[in-house]
């Protein structure tokens, strides 16, 4: 395949050891909508315990993969593992963060009720949420700095505290890998910095986590690993590895118009 | 009017509809579905018109399942048509719940020769013929149709009450649902499905018509009066009970006093549903209408005093106008006026700043009172350590500094004006040097 020969495979990076299978594994996903791929041929192996950053043009599929990894679109082919296990297996140790635009801001909830959804697996269905459940989500809106706010209805939230929020749901899931969808789109420097700390914080307890980011100018800042997308990874590894020109190029660069091209025909004959 | 043992029935079907329908409709509402509501509504026409063709009655459980199945096939059907036929999802309804409803007309037009029922009953219900299909539960004499709905009152409260968080979840965020492991997709259908038996349930009461009020616009007005869910789904069915009973004596009470006779008590009960709507639409607390123009009026009147009291002040600190006046037309002609457009705003804050004793005139002049150079100089204040912000802290170009500031000025509440004054202690001056008063 053309994209292939401009691809850094992963394959050539230090395998995981058996011991310690990696935070997450992808062989061979494709994602395709109607016959049109969106993602194609994503392998994928990277360690735990770090900040992953996941870049790419808009279109990239960037959204996408989390939602592949996550069985929230279906595949058209492709093996995802977290942690070594199939990821249907290991669901709980699994956090999601939404884009923020995914939501309807005017739902009638407070921010305490929203951050109490990161516990309903653990309250289990059919069961109310507890005294106990609202203390554990209190906490939560504590640690991104929003517990005085805890029963404002969410609408009345700005961009920032809203993302806050979302973010304090996750953390009260205590999972142990998370994916967050451009967690930074829309927020004030202070959010992002808060947000930065608390994805350190979680790095340090061993936790992994994937960021679909924009902003290429703080990768070096904020991620140690890094994983180039456009519709295939184009580079994925450690930041001082693959956060190079020439990636930058592969993956944002002229040089996919073939594949584009090649794309664009498939889209047409199944027409 | 006369008020009956009948009518006593016709408003506890309209209660118990109404309520049904609006327990769900809330969630439809929330979920950004409420067309759903009214593609199910339609699509189960065939489902009904099929049953009543094949066992000749109205009211039985094949009835029931069947319509229900085809409703939750039309919301399968619409999700496949909107995915496969490259349509919008209004397109795709449009396409799938038009079609059904017409095979159920036809349906009917052929039943209609063999079993008692009229087309116009299926469009716009006949809660005025409940009490007349009688069953017998329990000893009691009670009609079938009541006894129906009081049943899917009960399996809708039931569901609401059992699945409230997994709903709540389900409806706000399908993608974390999903991952937490509740199935959102399932929980749509579940819905769909509620929704489907409920509106068969409610059919003989509202029709297929309707009962789109009854889903909707409960949830509709109550999400313009509510913050929170429980609320919400109470007030959506309070809303619908008040509006079985006043639809009901409207119905039956108010033609008689132009001289016609009563009229339907589904019509007039989904007109009281659109008159709550309109209450809540003006008068709701904060969102309504009526507040919001309030705000943005008090906002307007705000802005444009405190531009007129920093016109003043200015005024007063110029050494070739000694007694700090201002004629009507210097307040449009002084530089940096922002009434420089003929308007009504500055008529509106003179006369309001008079009012409030801030502002005296004196030979067409207005100048400040004693209280008025307290409150302009505040105004200034709050101007000037605005443009200290921007030039110290912002960058922000001298000649840029008077509009970035003027933007900020009028937003200023307590808490900032604390901040910027604790920034600043001690600073005299502005960037150009003109002092900072207070």
């Amino acid at each position: 395949m053309e994209g292939q020969t401009t691809s850094v495979n992963n394959r050539d990076l230090e395998p995981a050891t058996p011991s310690a299978p990696p935070a997450l594994h992808v062989r061979d996903l494709t994602v395709a909508y109607h016959r049109k791929p969106v993602l194609w041929d994503v392998d994928l192996d990277v360690p735990r315990s770090l900040v992953a950053g996941i870049v790419g043009p808009n279109g990239a599929g960037k959204s996408t993969l989390i939602k592949a990894v996550l069985d929230l679109v279906p595949h058209a082919s492709g093996v995802v593992e977290i942690f070594g296990k199939p990821y249907r297996r290991q669901r709980r140790m699994v956090g999601y963060v939404p884009q923020r635009e995914s939501v309807d801001w005017d739902y009638p909830i407070t921010a305490l009720e929203l951050v109490a959804m990161g516990l309903y697996r653990k309250i289990g269905w059919c069961r109310p949420v507890s005294a106990r459940h609202r203390r554990r989500a209190l906490e939560g809106l504590e640690e991104v700095g929003m517990a005085d706010l805890a029963q404002r209805q969410i609408s009345r939230l700005s961009g920032g505290q809203q993302q806050r929020i979302f973010l304090a749901r996750a953390l009260v899931q205590d999972a142990d890998i998370y994916f967050m969808d451009e967690p930074f789109a829309g927020v004030d420097a202070s959010t992002e910095k808060a947000i930065i700390a608390i994805l350190q914080r979680l790095r340090e307890q061993g936790r992994t986590v994937f960021v679909v980011h924009h902003d290429l100018e703080t990768v070096h800042e904020y991620f140690d690993y890094l994983i180039m997308l456009n519709m295939r990874v184009v580079a994925a590894g450690p930041v001082a590895e693959v956060f190079t020109p020439q990636n930058l190029k592969w993956t944002y660069g002229g040089r996919l118009t073939l594949l584009d091209r090649a794309v664009d025909a498939i889209g047409q004959g199944s027409r | 009017m006369i008020w009956t043992a009948l009518d006593n029935w016709i408003v506890l079907a309209g209660a118990l509809a109404g309520a049904s329908c609006a327990l769900v409709g809330a969630f439809l509402v929330l979920r950004k579905m409420s067309m759903m509501g009214d593609a199910i509504s339609h699509a189960v026409l065939p489902g009904i018109a099929l049953a009543f063709i094949l066992t000749g009655s109205r009211a039985n459980a094949v009835m029931f399942i069947g319509a229900a199945a085809v409703g939750v096939v039309s919301a399968v059907l619409v999700e496949a048509v909107r995915r496969y036929g490259k349509l919008e999802h209004g397109a795709s309804m449009g396409v799938v719940f038009t079609v059904l409803f017409a095979v159920g007309l036809i349906l009917i037009e052929r039943a209609a020769r063999h079993v008692d029922i009229y087309p116009e009953h299926v469009l716009y219900g006949a809660v005025e013929l409940v009490p007349l299909h009688l069953v017998s539960i329990a000893g009691l004499e009670i009609p079938r149709g009541v006894a129906v709905l009081a049943v899917m009152l009960i399996i809708n409260l039931a569901v609401v009450t059992v699945l409230f968080k997994e709903l709540r979840l389900a409806t706000f965020d399908p993608g974390l649902a999903t991952t937490l492991g509740i199935n959102a997709t399932a929980m749509h259908y579940l819905l769909m499905t509620l929704t489907a038996l409920t509106t068969v349930a409610a059919f003989e009461v509202v029709g297929s018509i309707l009962v789109i009020a009854m889903l909707i616009v409960p949830g509709a007005t109550a999400h313009l009066l509510t913050r929170r869910l429980l609320p919400f789904l109470a007030v959506s069915v309070a809303i619908a009970l008040l509006a079985a009973v006043l639809g009901h004596l409207a119905a039956i009470g108010i033609p008689p006093w132009f001289g016609f006779e009563d009229t339907s008590t589904s019509g007039a009960m989904a007109t009281v549903l659109g008159l709550f709507f309109l209450i809540a639409f003006l008068a709701a607390p904060e969102e309504g209408v009526i507040a919001r123009g309030w705000n943005l009026a008090g906002l307007r009147l705000s802005i444009v005093t405190q531009d007129a009291l920093g016109l003043l002040a200015r005024a007063a600190e110029d050494p070739a106008n000694p007694d700090g006046s201002l004629s009507a037309s210097d307040f449009r002609s002084v530089s940096l006026s922002p009434f420089r457009s003929a308007g009504a705003g500055l008529v509106v804050a003179l006369a309001l700043l008079r009012a409030r004793g801030l502002v005296a005139v004196d030979k067409r002049r207005f100048r400040l009172t004693q209280r008025g150079q307290t409150a302009a100089r505040e105004v200034l204040r709050v101007h000037r350590l605005w443009e200290r912000f921007f030039y110290d802290e912002g960058g922000v170009e001298l000649g840029e500094l008077h509009s970035a500031a003027d933007l900020l000025e009028h937003y200023t509440d307590s808490d900032l004006r604390k901040a910027l004054s604790d920034r600043f202690t001690g600073q005299r001056t502005d960037p150009r040097g003109k002092r900072i008063p207070g």
